[in-house]
């Protein structure tokens, strides 16, 4: 799988409030979520058409706080294709590849810049700045998340699983 | 070598010897959600198909968030949970009324024993770490994997050793502690991994502030905070009819760091603006003069007797300064009661507090105590992230029921010490 698309960059410890302040935690309908997307940290952010296939680039523990899937949900509703960052906080994490919205942790990912062009090239472990030429490499999961992954997120693995005990 | 708390509690459910780094999958004995992420793990359990749960004696669900029901939105969310829970006769529904803030409620039910494996669609299902429980905050999605099968998935986390020694001071309490600890691991400090508290001023500690400490361990990042089960713990349980067994860390197991604290050199913490790692001596932020619009004192963190009976020590006899106003928010229909059987909703209108019933309302800027632009509150919550009381302009300041409640009546941040 490869992505490509135009960054945002958000700062450290990027907590779930800003990513979808409560204030709009009435609804969990992913479209409405969508438009108040990273609202607290960048407000008018998830209503904003040039999204759409973007990337987030953020620095340490993002998605800290809350365990709100809202968050992710809101995210990936607005048509952010992956998020990048030095660290992730765990429950957000955990979400991200329970729901399937990509997520990558690179340590040593200064010099990015607002609108920068990134590919992401998920089988060779691989993203390019394609502004600056420079490449950064990075793991992959854990075998036990690859196979949440591939399964298309946590309710499908589960559903095989109990579709396997129910067979066996 | 030995092994950690963590280690031993999800060996025993698992049935064989886990270690740190594995992957298990593993049937829970309790998973909770609330009236915010409840609604997810229902849609995502009926997308799949199945009609029924796998077991509606682990499902525990408590509205609490938006409880009394701040609109008709939340009011449909309410609806909707309150409609499975009856459809798949789930007896662990808690109505208003009948309820609590989940992680102060479901202790004292003894619906969350020691030894349990708990999680909880909220991040701070961490607070049963105080029971000897391993217990963690996952998503609406986890939730629903509980219901189709019964199990979630985990790593098992590596530990940090918090070894604990001294008593508490005057004035000085569990929140004091845990907002020290999460300023030496910042916020970020504990991701992945579990806190396991011990050492001889583990017996120092009480029940109510194990629950405090073990609350904000997410605040550190921390995938739990876990006390040994010990003479406190089996006294605590006796007195909810739960029958338990001690279990604490080995002497030689492997932990990846370790932190002294001697707690009789802890003084009052204030956490400033706006991570709750920020925190400083009472004393020290007391010079900034820092004026107040609003107090909180409540939540899953402070919502407790302990905490109600600290701020009541503090307000016999006084009243709150005329430019602040004062929410008291007991955690559970239990506290609340017990509180009034103390005289001390008394001693809080007197100093002309308002006194809620229990609900997570203002914590999270919900309702019940929103701030507006520019306002300021010292609060026993847990966060104090930008925003999260109400408007991106206001400003919280975490600290104890006796820091906050000091701080009412002098209409500043101010040491209790010196009212």
């Amino acid at each position: 799988m490869e992505i490509k698309g135009k960054v945002f960059v958000f700062g450290d410890d990027v907590n779930t409030d800003e990513i979808i302040p409560a204030r709009y935690l009435y609804t969990h309908d992913p479209e409405e979520l969508a438009k108040y997307c990273m609202e607290d940290a960048r407000p008018g952010f998830g209503k904003r058409e040039d999204i759409r296939g973007g990337i987030i680039v953020a620095g340490e523990n993002f998605g800290c706080g809350s365990s709100r899937e809202h968050a992710p949900i809101s995210i990936k509703a607005a048509g952010i294709s992956c998020v990048i960052a030095k660290s992730f906080a765990r429950i957000f994490l955990r979400n991200c590849i329970n729901i399937g919205l990509p997520i990558i942790e690179i340590k040593d990912i200064s010099g990015f810049k607002e609108e920068d062009i990134v590919r992401v090239d998920f089988n060779e472990g691989i993203m390019e700045n394609e502004k600056t030429g420079k490449k950064y490499e990075f793991k992959s999961y854990p075998d036990f998340m690859k196979e949440i992954i591939l399964s298309g997120g946590w309710i499908n693995y589960a559903k095989n699983l109990v579709k396997g005990e129910k067979d066996g | 070598m030995g092994m950690t708390l963590t280690e031993k509690l999800l060996s025993n459910k698992y049935g064989k010897k886990v270690k740190q780094g594995d992957y298990i999958l593993l049937e829970v004995d309790v998973a909770l959600a609330n009236d915010i992420t409840a609604p997810i793990a229902i849609e995502e359990f009926y997308k799949t198909g199945l009609k029924r749960v796998y077991s509606s004696d682990q499902i525990v669900i408590v509205p609490d968030h938006f409880v009394p029901n701040k609109d008709i939105r939340s009011a449909m969310q309410v609806k909707m949970i309150r409609e499975f829970a009856r459809e798949q006769g789930v007896e662990k529904f808690f109505e208003l009324g009948r309820m609590g803030i989940e992680h102060v409620l479901l202790p004292e039910q003894g619906i969350v024993k020691s030894g349990d494996i708990v999680v909880g669609a909220d991040s701070h299902t961490c607070t049963y770490g105080a029971l000897g429980a391993f217990a963690t905050g996952v998503g609406s999605t986890d939730i629903a994997g509980v219901y189709m099968m019964g199990k979630a998935w985990f790593k098992v986390p590596d530990s940090i050793d918090v070894y604990i020694e001294g008593s508490f001071k005057e004035y000085v309490s569990g929140k004091d502690f845990i907002l020290k600890l999460i300023s030496i691991l910042g916020v970020s400090g504990a991701n992945y991994k579990s806190l396991e508290f011990r050492g001889p001023g583990v017996k120092n500690i009480s029940m109510d502030s194990r629950f405090t400490i073990s609350n904000m361990a997410i605040e550190a990042g921390g995938k739990t905070g876990i006390f040994p089960i010990d003479e406190i713990t089996l006294e605590y349980e006796k007195s909810r009819s739960v029958v338990v067994e001690k279990l604490s860390p080995d002497e030689d197991a492997n932990f990846i760091r370790q932190i002294n604290i001697n707690l009789d050199e802890i003084e009052p913490q204030v956490a400033i603006p706006f991570l709750p790692s920020n925190s400083k001596d009472v004393s020290e932020v007391e010079k900034d003069r820092v004026k107040i619009d609003q107090v909180v004192i409540g939540s899953c963190t402070n919502g407790r007797m302990e905490d109600l009976r600290a701020a009541a020590s503090i307000f016999k006899g006084n009243k709150i300064d005329k430019n602040v106003r004062c929410i008291i928010i007991p955690g559970s229909q239990e506290v609340y009661k017990q509180a009034i059987k103390e005289g001390l909703f008394d001693i809080f209108v007197d100093a002309q507090c308002a006194v809620s019933t229990p609900t997570c309302g203002p914590c999270l800027g919900g309702h019940m105590g929103v701030l507006a632009d520019g306002e300021v509150a010292i609060s026993t919550t847990n966060r104090n992230f930008v925003g999260r009381m109400g408007h991106t302009g206001s400003k919280v300041y975490l600290a104890s029921p006796v820091v906050a409640a000091a701080s009412g009546i002098k209409g500043y941040i101010s040491n209790p010490e010196n009212l």
